[in-house]
């Protein structure tokens, strides 16, 4: 049990950390890890499908947009409340994550990243198509009277971290619990050889749909966090940059593992605000860091991390 | 205008929109068809091909046509080299593994792209086209005197649109002699059926696929040269045509030439036409369903025959 200890250890003590940080961080830098806690979780939604069930998903700015829009619509024509809107959101993220599985997961390789890719576009065109309701490129804001969640005001900013954290620690958990149960571990075997487990007896195709709703979910919880806390919904969310940034933010920390998300999520959101500061083209240090990290480390930094120093990391 | 003269003039936009699009999607094609590898950066070739015609254009001065005809010959052979390299420093690395790939070409379409806003800047530049004449276009219609031709005001087109029909179809028919009647096209084909044996028979595989990579981005170029007089060159233009490209090729069937040629004069006409009734953004939903569900329903494209 050793190895457990360690594990708990290790994330617990993250997640303290997190927790520490937002007395001591300057300003800028708090509201910056709130907003990189909130992407992490999407970036762990979408490591349960890429990096366990080793599906690559070029469409996850649907389910983020999904959840995002699910819960601002809600919002802001049905007048509901934040946790009910909430739920809505996840609930719109995982019902898409089911219709796009059920079809896509009958594809396998190039054709599903084509499939992802391609639905999500439809869905990006399908929010501007309807920029009546859904405000289109420019989106809408949510107001500071319709983000107050049982009392609290999500717009301040402690409260604010407070809730990314609190979010990002239930995603990381759920991952290392879900990573540890039976149902994780055939999701890795599947990502090792299908066919093998296939033979042995399982129904792939159910555990592939049930990592597709799973990650969806989460990735919608995200978004749908990402509108509340930061008070707008937008259709730039759905397009193609937010399905590649959490294949980016997972690569680079390191696919299959429950805290690569983070790390990953962490590096890039630095490196780009840093470059920020010098170009507008920063999105260039996305296409280097893609293809460094294509081309050298494709285990990514906590990959690395595992292959050399702890087999045992989950 | 009458229904009739406006679907003639749809479809002549139509007919210019296909061409450019055959070219740009036959690159797709053929990248995938020998290499079985997707290229997402496809789209930045293009745009590459028409900053690039801007830059030579402003260069050469002189008579439009001289800066058009040199732009004509540089950009496709600037990209293509352009391509040639990324395949011999990146994709070869990571032996053309499919998926490695993609993430690869993702991240090559944000490097040209943001070192093409870093030098071009965000505006978007036109090329001036080497000729333009106006060409009004005769309708008929049953008058007092029988059948009569007449010139509706409005239905027009210009001579470069039908050089850039002309051209598009000139070029094809050259790629299609090269594939078929040539050395390098028997090397490729041979490439494509079983890369492992012809490696054996001692063709030098990595080379062909270079090669095939930059003839595949040099024939978006040429594609961009071409059209670029009539858009402009910006740095954000190449996701339409990658976009359409993908539609074109899923539906023509993946890897085959004359199912993309095909589908691209389906999907250009159409779009020219349908464009005209409905709301572009409308026709972009529709097109983007339909190549979903073509790959998951039909892989083997809507006219295509080879086995999934």
């Amino acid at each position: 049990m050793n190895g457990w200890v360690r594990v708990l250890a290790l994330h617990g003590g993250l997640l303290a950390v997190l927790f520490a940080a937002q007395f001591l961080l300057p300003a800028y830098h708090h509201g910056n890890l709130a907003r990189i806690m909130v992407l992490a979780s999407y970036a762990i939604g979408y490591n349960i499908l890429f990096g366990y069930t080793g599906l690559l998903s070029l469409g996850h700015a649907l389910f983020f947009a999904a959840g995002m829009y699910g819960m601002g619509l809600g919002v802001q024509h049905l007048g509901l409340t934040p946790a009910p809107a909430l739920l809505a959101g996840i609930a719109a993220g995982a019902v898409v994550a089911l219709a796009l599985g059920l079809l896509a997961l009958r594809t396998v390789g190039v054709a599903f990243m084509i499939v992802t890719l391609m639905f999500a576009q439809a869905g990006y065109f399908t929010i501007l198509y309807f920029s009546e309701i859904t405000r289109g490129d420019e989106g809408f804001v949510i107001a500071q009277a319709q983000r107050v969640l049982w009392g609290i005001d999500l717009s301040a900013s402690a409260n604010r971290y407070f809730a990314a954290w609190a979010l990002f620690s239930a995603c990381l958990l759920a991952c290392l619990w879900l990573v540890r149960m039976p149902f994780g571990k055939t999701l890795v075997a599947i990502r090792e050889n299908e066919e093998r487990v296939r033979m042995l007896g399982y129904d792939t195709f159910a555990h592939k749909l049930g990592a597709m709703v799973i990650s969806g979910a989460i990735s919608a919880a995200a978004g749908a966090s990402y509108g509340l806390l930061f008070g707008s919904a937008g259709a730039s969310f759905a397009g193609v940059q937010y399905s590649i940034l959490p294949l980016l933010w997972v690569l680079l920390g390191g696919a299959g593992t429950v805290l690569g998300p983070f790390v990953g999520t962490l590096f890039m959101f630095y490196l780009i605000d840093l470059s920020s500061g010098i170009t507008t083209a920063y999105m260039l240090i996305a296409g280097v860091v893609l293809v460094v990290l294509t081309l050298f480390a494709p285990q990514g930094l906590m990959g690395e991390l595992r292959r050399r120093f702890w087999r045992g990391l989950p | 205008m009458e229904l009739g003269p406006y679907i003639l003039l749809a479809s002549i936009e139509g007919a210019v929109m296909a061409a450019v699009l055959a070219l740009t999607a036959v690159g797709l094609s053929l990248v995938f068809g020998v290499m079985r590898v997707v290229n997402i950066a496809h789209g930045e070739f293009f745009m590459l091909g028409a900053v690039i015609a801007w830059y030579v254009a402003q260069t050469v001065g002189g008579h439009p046509a001289i800066g058009f005809v040199a732009a004509l010959v540089i950009a496709p052979l600037v990209v293509g080299a352009i391509a040639a390299a990324a395949d011999m420093t990146i994709l070869k690395r990571i032996a053309y593994d499919p998926e490695r790939t993609i993430v690869a070409t993702i991240g090559l379409l944000y490097i040209i792209q943001q070192l093409t806003l870093m030098t071009y800047g965000p505006d978007a530049r036109p090329v001036e086209a080497p000729f333009n004449q106006r060409i009004a276009l005769p309708w008929v219609e049953w008058g007092e005197d029988g059948l009569s031709f007449f010139h509706p005001w409005g239905l027009a087109t210009t001579s470069y649109k039908l050089f850039v029909i002309v051209a598009a179809a000139v070029v094809l028919t050259g790629v299609r002699m090269m594939m078929t009647r040539t050395r390098i096209g028997l090397l490729m084909r041979a490439t494509q059926a079983d890369s492992d044996m012809a490696l054996a028979f001692g063709i030098p595989v990595e080379r062909v696929y270079a090669m095939v990579f930059g003839i595949g981005a040099g024939l978006a170029a040429l594609a961009a040269v071409l059209i670029v007089p009539i858009s402009q060159a910006h740095y954000l233009m190449g996701a339409d045509p990658l976009l359409l490209s993908f539609i074109v090729v899923i539906i023509g069937g993946l890897g085959s030439l004359p199912g993309t040629v095909v589908a691209a004069v389906l999907i250009g006409l159409s779009d020219g036409i349908i464009s005209v009734f409905f709301s572009p953004t409308l026709a972009k939903i529709l097109a983007t369903l339909l190549v979903g569900l073509v790959l998951v329903f039909r892989p083997q494209g809507l006219f295509g025959t080879r086995a999934p």
